[in-house]
């Protein structure tokens, strides 16, 4: 078989995951050259990536729930009440009565836990009193409203004035000291990227030697070649319009952080595998010794964690926790997930595939948005797209392997 | 008056891989009870899903003649229309709706667009005093003991103005009044005109009810016998239902077992919450080492119920009594337990419950022992994954081009290897496999029987759940009977005959 005809093999094999990227790549040229430009411009890229964040990190959470053939209704407004409860944590007792005058270090740690409660809840209706999942947070879904509405009642939106905090959601990584070359450009997210494609050749070449040692198959060379450079390329490409503007984020560092450990949990760890398990047939893992129950515990329990995180991210981002805060999240999450490849059936969807989900629905409202197309049109387009992404994972479903 | 209301002719049917139905021919008298016996998987059900139209016309081949006339059902509905009721052992019947909403269900009574529900009732009414089942029509199906439900099924069918009513293995789920009561009432029945056919396994109902039995085996018609010429004894059905020779498909033993038990079970009782029935009764058995032991028994009849409550009891039934292995008494509250104890179950339904079919061979096999391929239990070694998969893919010939392959692309066969490499590296003592080869083909049977007496010879203990009786006598060093939930008997590999184990198990 010579280049092309494995590139084209490669191709059919892969073609629902690949799918996602070229979609991704696809819609955001096409807001390139319709916005004149505007659309890839670092400014917007770096808001594009702040504005993924909270519902990135829900969906993310939300993937697993789907795996496991389950589904959390009440994570968009989990996220608000949540955000609400660390502004109060934060606030002056002085200036708002429920205020609790705690540190930044202490209210994140505080936040995530009671999210992870949250979710623990969820779980013991579902595992325990075997209550639909859709109900159970259906039924958390109305409590986190009417939570919200309760926090907030006395005050209205709450202001957050901790500049550590606010920073998740607005702030940069700093840069080194300046040394004349590269004037304008983020030092620091260069080097990081950098690092990045350093560690990912270096990863993908030890992998590769060690599937060599065991005599399996592994890509001829010059694909081999094509893949590091590639994959080197787009991250040098992406940290550069990063470093153009004002570098990281902290925003996109929490989002890198967490989908990389549940990348890594989901592909690699025999927790992931059995999550992956359970999805795929219950019955069988139950039979092969794995808890479905204690596994549903986990599961909700992460989703709890990151519906907390969602809120820090997004009240950050707000500067401030309000009494909509949380609304519809839940649903941009599913739909992120199944955009990016997630099947109803169970058992079948990746981490990485949620995220660049998430970018999809994201670039769309924010390259509409500088399209100057109205509102209402926006939600039709983001309609479709859901609906034909879908409909090519159905398609290719039993295509390759 | 032996006018035939029913004709099939050189029935044919053809699964992948499998004739199910060979050139069967099944004739019924107008007025008469028939019953149709055979071994499980002999062809009685798909003959009468033939009938039926489950299977539609296109789909076999012969001929089919009801009431004289030649008949091409494409559906269910089709039949029934013609006048043929089916009611199969799952019964369908809605449990949350009422006793009259059920008998009318699909041909209810209405009044312009509206049901009449004044009329439905005493309709409903009129068909339970011809069942004489005496209960209030507006109770609910779920209300009801099974015996009732069994008779509110069969008046749903009489609604129909049904001329052909056939029983799927009516009293299987049946106590002996029930049982008795539901007889009885095939007799009430004949009398009216009704002409029935009763599929069933205890040989004894078959006796006292039948006027003519067909008997199938391998998907065949071997005789039709009938009573007025006193051709039909217990005796004479046992032997034409198990007639075949068996042939040398089993590979000879090639070594002795030991005295030494590994497994031991004692007073063991099992009830299921769910059915609110019990399930095992007082079972004894005993498992030495390097032995294979054969559970034989009627379908239904509680063998995969032990082999799970033995096996951590996921379906979470109440059990009483003691489980020993190696000596020691255990209690296993999880697979998990069972499997860290070394014993495993390959489940009879590999799709349903052994197998992940979307995912790959190699995932299959890791599944039940990931921790073995993890580097402190936590992060799976993807290459050790694959050397393992390759190694149970060459040791038991697993036919796929790699292990990457996802399973649902194997053959059965192929399948129920994965199922078998993924148990056998969790390096059990006890391997308890339920119907380990139903569905495959005879090549593929035979390696495994191969393997089966390979991993005895190691040193492994073995519980083979079967119900071909040729395979119970050709791999078991002894064999246990259960029957309804006990175990009826134990004969050695030496005394056990086909007609022994099949009296045993129909009583």
């Amino acid at each position: 078989m010579g280049f092309f005809g494995t590139a084209r093999k490669l191709m059919q094999q892969n073609i629902r995951e690949y799918g996602m990227y070229i979609a991704l790549f696809v819609i955001m040229i096409i807001f390139t050259i319709t916005t004149n430009g505007t659309f890839i411009s670092s400014r917007n890229i770096v808001n594009l990536v702040n504005q993924t964040g909270y519902i990135a990190v829900l969906a993310i959470g939300m993937t697993l729930i789907i795996i496991i053939r389950h589904i959390d209704l009440s994570v968009g407004f989990l996220a608000g009440f949540l955000g609400a409860i660390a502004a109060l944590g934060m606030a002056d007792s002085n200036v708002i009565a429920a205020g609790m005058n705690l540190p930044v270090y202490v209210v994140i740690p505080m936040t995530l836990t009671l999210g992870i409660l949250a979710g623990l809840i969820t779980a013991f209706l579902v595992a325990q009193m075997q209550i639909p999942s859709f109900v159970a947070s259906l039924a958390g879904w109305l409590i986190y409203r009417g939570a919200i509405l309760v926090v907030t009642e006395a005050t209205g939106t709450i202001i957050i004035n901790d500049d550590t905090f606010n920073a998740i959601g607005n702030g940069f990584i700093p840069d080194i000291p300046d040394i004349g070359i590269l004037p304008g450009i983020h030092k620091l997210t260069l080097i990081l990227g950098v690092v990045a494609i350093i560690l990912m050749i270096f990863n993908e070449i030890n992998d590769r030697k060690k599937k060599q040692t065991y005599n399996f198959e592994t890509l001829p060379t010059e694909m081999f070649a094509i893949k590091l450079i590639f994959i080197s390329a787009i991250i040098g490409a992406v940290t550069w319009v990063l470093a153009g503007y004002r570098g990281l984020s902290w925003t996109a560092v929490v989002v890198l952080a967490v989908t990389l450990i549940y990348h890594f949990v989901m592909s690699q760890t025999v927790l992931g595998r059995h999550i992956y398990a359970i999805g795929g047939n219950p019955d069988a893992a139950e039979l092969s010794g794995i808890s479905v129950k204690r596994l549903i515990y986990v599961v909700f329990g992460s989703m709890g964690m990151l519906s907390a995180l969602s809120g820090i991210l997004f009240a950050s981002r707000l500067q401030s926790a309000t009494t909509t805060a949380g609304t519809l999240f839940e649903l941009d999450a599913i739909a992120a997930a199944y955009v990016g490849g997630v099947s109803a059936a169970g058992g079948v969807g990746k981490v990485i595939g949620s995220i660049i989900g998430a970018l999809v629905m994201t670039s769309l409202t924010s390259g509409m948005n500088l399209m100057g197309i109205g509102i209402s049109y926006q939600y039709m387009v983001r309609g479709a797209v859901l609906a034909a992404a879908v409909i090519f994972d159905v398609a290719t479903r039993n295509t390759g392997k | 008056m032996d006018i035939p209301l029913l004709e099939m002719r050189n029935i044919t049917k053809e699964f992948p891989g499998v004739k199910a139905l060979d050139n069967v021919s099944f004739r019924v008298t107008k007025g008469e009870i028939h019953c149709l016996v055979g071994e499980n998987g002999a062809g009685k059900s798909t003959l009468m899903k033939v009938l039926s139209g489950v299977y539609p016309f296109g789909n076999y081949e012969g001929d089919i003649l009801f009431n004289g006339e030649e008949q091409h059902f494409r559906h269910i509905s089709d039949s029934e229309k013609a006048g043929i009721a089916i009611i199969y052992q799952e019964l369908a019947l809605i449990p949350e709706l009422t006793v009259y909403e059920n008998i009318l269900l699909g041909h209810e009574i209405k009044n312009g667009f509206v049901v009449d529900w004044n009329e439905t009732i005493k309709q409903a009414g009129i068909m339970l005093q011809k069942v004489k089942l005496d209960i209030n029509p507006a109770a609910k199906i779920i209300e009801l003991g099974i015996g009732k439900q069994q008779l509110v099924e069969i008046a749903k069918a009489l609604s129909k103005d049904v001329k052909l009513l056939i029983l799927d293995e009516p009293t299987s789920a049946l106590n002996e009044k029930d049982s008795e009561n539901l007889l009885q009432l095939l007799r009430d029945l004949k009398h009216q005109g009704v002409t029935s056919i009763m599929i069933s396994h205890k040989l004894k109902e078959v006796i006292s009810i039948a006027d003519t039995v067909t008997v199938l085996r391998d998907g065949k018609t071997i005789c039709t016998l009938s009573k007025k010429a006193g051709e039909v004894s217990e005796n004479a059905l046992i032997k034409n239902m198990v007639g075949r020779e068996i042939n040398n498909i089993y590979p000879p033993k090639k070594h002795i077992p030991t005295k030494d038990v590994i497994l031991e079970v004692k007073n063991w009782n099992a009830r299921n919450p769910a059915l609110g029935r019990d399930i095992l009764k007082d079972v004894n058995f005993k498992l030495n080492r390097g032995e294979i032991i054969g559970l034989a028994g009627l379908i239904g009849s509680g063998r995969t119920e032990l082999a799970l409550s033995i096996f951590g009891n996921p379906d979470n039934y109440q059990i009483k009594g003691e489980l020993y292995l190696n000596g020691k008494q255990r209690k296993f509250n999880h697979p998990r337990d069972a499997i860290d104890s070394g014993v495993s179950y390959v489940s009879e339904d590999r799709k349903g419950d052994g197998l992940i079919m979307i995912q790959d061979v190699k995932q299959n096999i890791s599944l039940a022992n990931l921790k073995e391929l993890a580097s402190q239990g936590l992060v799976v070694d993807n290459n050790a994954e694959i050397k393992i998969a390759n190694k149970y893919k060459t040791e038991l010939n697993i036919k796929t081009p790699t292990v990457e392959q996802k399973v649902s692309n194997l053959s059965g066969g192929n399948q129920q290897k994965v199922c078998l490499g993924k148990w056998l590296f969790v390096k059990p003592n006890v391997l308890i496999l339920d119907e380990p080869t139903r569905g495959i083909d005879v090549g593929a049977k035979f390696e495994i029987y191969t393997i089966m007496r390979e991993l005895v010879r190691q040193g492994m203990s073995i519980i083979m759940i079967s119900s071909e009786l040729p395979e119970v006598l050709g791999m078991s060093d002894r064999i246990y009977i259960v029957a309804s939930g006990r175990i009826a008997g134990e004969l050695s590999a030496q005394e056990a005959t086909q007609e022994k184990i099949m009296h045993l198990a129909t009583n």
